[in-house]
């Protein structure tokens, strides 16, 4: 089948082993790539404890990796969190993924535990592992500067030392943050891998794939969210913080608040304009998202600059962007990191200022005795262990991010429901609650939106199994990739196909979290929303989610999905 | 999601696109809705629920004069260039959107469910139109709404290129087609006689009255029909900020969906602006005018296409046209939606000398020196003088007195 290499690669670190294998034809047929392929590969033996050897941490591309599909240069990184305990992904972007399948392998599975510190070294056939020794107490910038003429993704300190939260780094900036991933790999005593390959991709219909790829880009050109002035090419994903100010939705000082009057200092526009920064990207995208300072400086993401900004009461933009470099040179999730010290801060009463912000970073980072091992367990763990749980904002155990719910309906119940816990991208509401994409839907009413949170969660799944970038869906959408994944394949993808397939791996991944105790108690967000309004303006009026309302939706939701259990008394409808 | 489907179902029947009583609306979140009876309403609908994942569905037979184009569109391959499989519209915003409409030629849900999963909409043979929506019942009204403008721009522009045709080749056209063409017309040429609205001449640097005067100019362009769908842009310059209509804003409900854009590029709250933003910014900046109204008027668009030569830029005609074309007398110029070399910005602002343009395929820019009554008044002249000269021209051609 064209698009797939027909290859993937089985690393086993305790024997020291590698072999290659055909990548499963059922794989492919119902998983696609990417997210679902490494779901539907680990399968059940997600019931292993994290840190099992036997638990695998997968590697996956998809068909259209490689090709000159739009935006489709991504991975994706999975296996059981850390973290939260459920089947977690990442989607990543940078060169792995394409330099993975140049090199002829579909997916990489991970298992076992190295005796010391290891290196696993691709370059197209010739799979090692290699003494990775020397690598081990480095930090993810150390780490890149050594890697020339390659991709690579390595663990810091933060993945070393057993932060809970310890994220992957693929080429220097793109990182598999969420979930702790880092932290499973340094379980495995896998410092970095390192991949060159200089094959090609098969494409099928080389023709149909070029008309695709005009027609994704002429939608691309007409969105004002990604390609206009204002849009995430120019401004990054920061273009979202006067955004999300404007709306009042700004998670502020841990979520006690919804605006913080200083935002402005941390923009996109201040990005751009105080560090001179220039467009960067993944391989093969044309919108060039990310942003780096002229001295070299990476630009925090929204949700990291909103979160290490508004959630902790501080807008010294060059505290912000310091604290996104220590995450990330540590290899640490910015958004739990950031959540975690908001939470400390709440319930000590401590006031936290920029340096003893950054301070505190890197307490974690290294997992210091006292507070930077506490904190480095996430909020939930932390605060539970003072006997304040409530104050974790956190669902399943993963910080939520930046767009607080009270400001959009959808996104409440898409919290509630997202298999990996606190995370916005599953189901994104926040493109027709706020982007108006494709269209604008009243971000203060749960009308309709179970069924519309249940259509967008199907869709991410096939999209993060394409292995596409969710921004491009600002603009096309699923039936601009059907076109392209069957003149890649030879397929016969079409919208509904794409999205039958996103379900099944939402269901498959619904019934991985079911085998590890996950059930309807957990679909649920914290006390605070549904007891304490937000910050209203004299137009906008920010309340508490209505409990019942939000419950209703719940239910149908559940109705929709066919999950049941949602009447056991430990869920109540007052 | 009874009062969602209602609301959309209003603006059906109140653009003239479907007849009271024809439609069929069917949205679903837990429990299904509908603007009929559930007993009344042919399973073939209810049950494309269970081959699409989806949270709507509309299918109507269009109102008459929509029908009688759609039949011809549809009967008529050798003059509408179809296959049996779909329509292929040639207007800028139906091809970016919609790239074809497919035609089902049996009224089954799994029939309709196949084209459907392919595209936004399509064209039930001899019946109606059928779109679907999955985030809201509004994308299946725009859907639909987009689908009868699409086809009346293919209708009418098809009409004249093959009228031409004949005339070149001294064939006479197809009686029946000419029938059609003379009943058709003729219902076009009768669809305004709206008084014009009073819309401010001036407007103050007041925000709530910009707020108000951009809202006022939106409803003013849905009720003479001067856009397809409701979507157009609408937006005003005053001490440093373009007021603009959001993306996807309905130009008849603005008032909570402007976004204040600082000129200066200070702030990025305008991602959410219309995608037009660049265009108007750049008409601003070089005509020093402080209105403007954008609207996809149906003769102003099918006139701009209307091009008796042959070059070798067939197809590219609405990014790459090199010639300094006019269509009654008003400027037409090349541009696609967006940013880009060929982007609107970049293509629109210079033809803006004397207040408007129109954009091949696309739509029309009216501006006003100081406000909305001169903005409107261009705009609505533009698509009255393209209207009159499309029917002379067509039956000048079809030798129709």
């Amino acid at each position: 089948m064209s698009g797939y290499t027909g290859k993937s690669l089985r690393v086993d670190l305790t024997r020291k082993k590698t072999e290659s294998f055909e990548t499963p034809m059922e794989l492919r047929a119902d998983f696609i790539g990417g997210r679902g392929m490494g779901v539907g590969l680990i399968g059940e033996r997600i019931t292993n404890a994290w840190d099992s050897p036997g638990t695998p941490l997968v590697f996956a591309t998809g068909p259209l990796v490689g090709t000159a599909s739009p935006t489709s240069g991504r991975l994706s990184v999975v296996s059981r969190s850390p973290l939260t305990g459920t089947v977690f992904d990442c989607s990543v972007g940078g060169r792995f993924g394409t330099e993975l399948k140049k090199a002829g392998f579909d997916l990489i599975e991970i298992t076992g535990r190295a005796d010391d510190w290891v290196l696993l070294d691709i370059k197209d056939n010739a799979v090692s592992i290699e003494d990775g020794r020397k690598l081990s107490g480095k930090n993810t910038s150390e780490l890149s500067g050594g890697f020339k003429n390659c991709s690579h993704a390595v663990i810091g300190r933060a993945g070393e030392n057993g932060v809970r939260f310890a994220s992957i780094v693929f080429d220097g900036h793109y990182c598999a943050g969420r979930g702790g991933l880092g932290t499973l790999m340094g379980a495995k005593r896998l410092k970095a891998v390192r991949v060159k390959g200089t094959g090609n991709i098969r494409v099928q219909d080389p023709g149909q794939l070029k008309s695709a790829r005009e027609e994704i880009m002429r939608l691309l050109r007409a969105s004002q969210a990604v390609f206009g002035e204002f849009g995430l090419s120019e401004f990054g994903t920061a273009a979202l913080v006067d955004l999300i100010h404007s709306r009042r939705m700004e998670p502020t000082r841990n979520f006690c608040a919804t605006f913080f009057p200083e935002a402005g200092a941390y923009s996109g526009y201040r990005m751009l304009t105080r560090y001179k920064a220039k467009k960067a990207g993944c391989a093969g995208c044309p919108v060039l998202c990310k942003k780096l300072g002229a001295g070299g400086e990476v630009m925090p993401e929204f949700e990291s600059a909103s979160h290490f900004g508004a959630l902790n009461g501080i807008s010294d933009i060059e505290a912000i962007v310091e604290a996104n470099r220590v995450c990330n040179d540590y290899g640490m999730d910015t958004i739990t990191a950031a959540s975690t010290i908001a939470c400390h801060s709440e319930i000590t009463g401590e006031a936290i200022g920029p340096d003893e912000f950054i301070r505190l970073l890197h307490s974690i980072g290294e997992k210091d005795d006292g507070l930077g091992e506490a904190l480095g367990e996430g909020s939930l763990r932390y605060a539970r262990s003072l006997g304040r749980e409530d104050l974790s904002m956190s669902v399943k155990g993963l910080e939520l991010p930046a767009y607080d719910p009270r400001g959009a309906y959808g996104m409440a119940l898409a919290y509630a429901t997202s298999n990996r816990g606190g995370c916005h991208l599953r189901a994104y509401p926040i493109s027709h609650e706020i982007l108006r994409k494709p269209v604008a839907t009243d971000r203060f009413s749960f009308e309709g939106k179970a069924r519309t949170i249940k259509i967008a969660e199907d869709m991410n799944a096939a999209v993060d199994s394409l292995t596409a970038c969710k921004f491009v869906f600002f603009a096309a959408g699923l039936e601009e990739y059907a076109k392209a994944i069957n003149a890649v394949t030879g397929m016969d993808y079409d919208v509904q196909k794409l999205l039958k397939t996103g379900e099944r791996i939402w269901l498959l991944e619904r019934k991985l979290n079911g085998l590890n105790g996950f059930g309807p108690p957990d679909d649920d967000l914290p006390e605070r929303f549904f007891k304490e309004e937000g910050t209203s303006s004299a137009h906008i009026k920010i309340p508490p989610l209505d409990r019942n309302d939000f419950l209703n939706a719940l239910r149908n939701y559940y109705r929709i999905r066919g999950y049941k259990g949602f009447d056991r008394p430990d869920i109540k409808v007052s | 999601m009874k009062v969602i489907i209602n609301k959309y179902l209003s603006k059906l029947t109140a653009r003239g696109l479907a007849e009271e009583g024809k439609p069929v609306f069917l949205a679903l979140d837990a429990e299904m809705a509908s603007n009929r009876p559930m007993a009344e309403i042919p399973s073939e609908l209810k049950s494309l629920f269970d081959f699409m994942n989806m949270n709507s569905v509309l299918y109507s037979e269009p109102a008459p004069f929509h029908k009688k184009m759609l039949d011809e569109i549809t009967t008529r391959g050798e003059i509408f260039g179809l296959n049996s499989e779909k329509v292929i519209p040639e207007d800028c915003e139906t091809r970016t959107f919609f790239h074809d409409i497919p035609i089902v030629h049996e009224f089954s849900a799994p029939a309709m469910a196949r084209a459907l999963s392919k595209r936004k909409s399509a064209i039930l043979k001899g019946g109606g139109i059928l779109s679907y929506g999955v985030v809201t019942p509004e994308q299946a009204y725009i859907a639909y709404s987009s689908t009868c403008f699409s086809l009346l721009v293919k209708y009418f522009h098809d009409s004249l290129r093959y009228l031409l045709a004949c005339s070149r080749s001294g064939r006479k056209p197809d009686g029946s087609f000419l029938r059609a063409f003379s009943e058709i017309s003729g219902l076009a040429g009768n669809t305004r006689a709206l008084p014009g609205p009073a819309l401010a001449g001036n407007i103050p640097d007041d925000e709530d009255a910009i707020v108000e005067a951009i809202s006022g100019a939106g409803r003013a362009v849905v009720e003479h029909r001067l856009v397809d769908s409701c979507f157009g842009n609408a937006s005003f310059v005053s001490a440093g900020h373009i007021y603009i209509s959001q993306t996807g804003s309905s130009l008849d409900e603005l008032r909570t969906c402007i976004d204040k854009v600082p000129l200066d590029g200070s702030s990025s709250v305008g991602i959410t602006a219309s995608s037009e933003l660049s265009a108007h910014k750049a008409i601003y900046l070089q005509t020093g005018r402080r209105a403007i109204l954008h609207g996809h008027p149906e003769f102003s668009v099918v006139l701009s296409m209307h091009c008796g030569r042959d070059c070798g830029l067939r197809g590219q005609c609405h990014r790459a046209c090199p010639e300094k074309r006019f269509a009654a007398g008003y400027p037409v110029v090349p541009g696609e939606i967006g940013t880009g070399p060929t982007g609107l910005a970049n293509t629109v602002p210079e033809a803006m000398e004397k207040g408007g343009a129109i954009v091949y395929g696309h739509g029309v820019f009216a501006s006003g020196l100081t406000g909305f009554a001169e903005a409107f008044r261009i705009l609505f002249k533009i698509e009255q003088d393209c209207r009159k000269e499309y029917l002379r021209l067509a039956r000048s051609l079809a030798g129709i007195s």
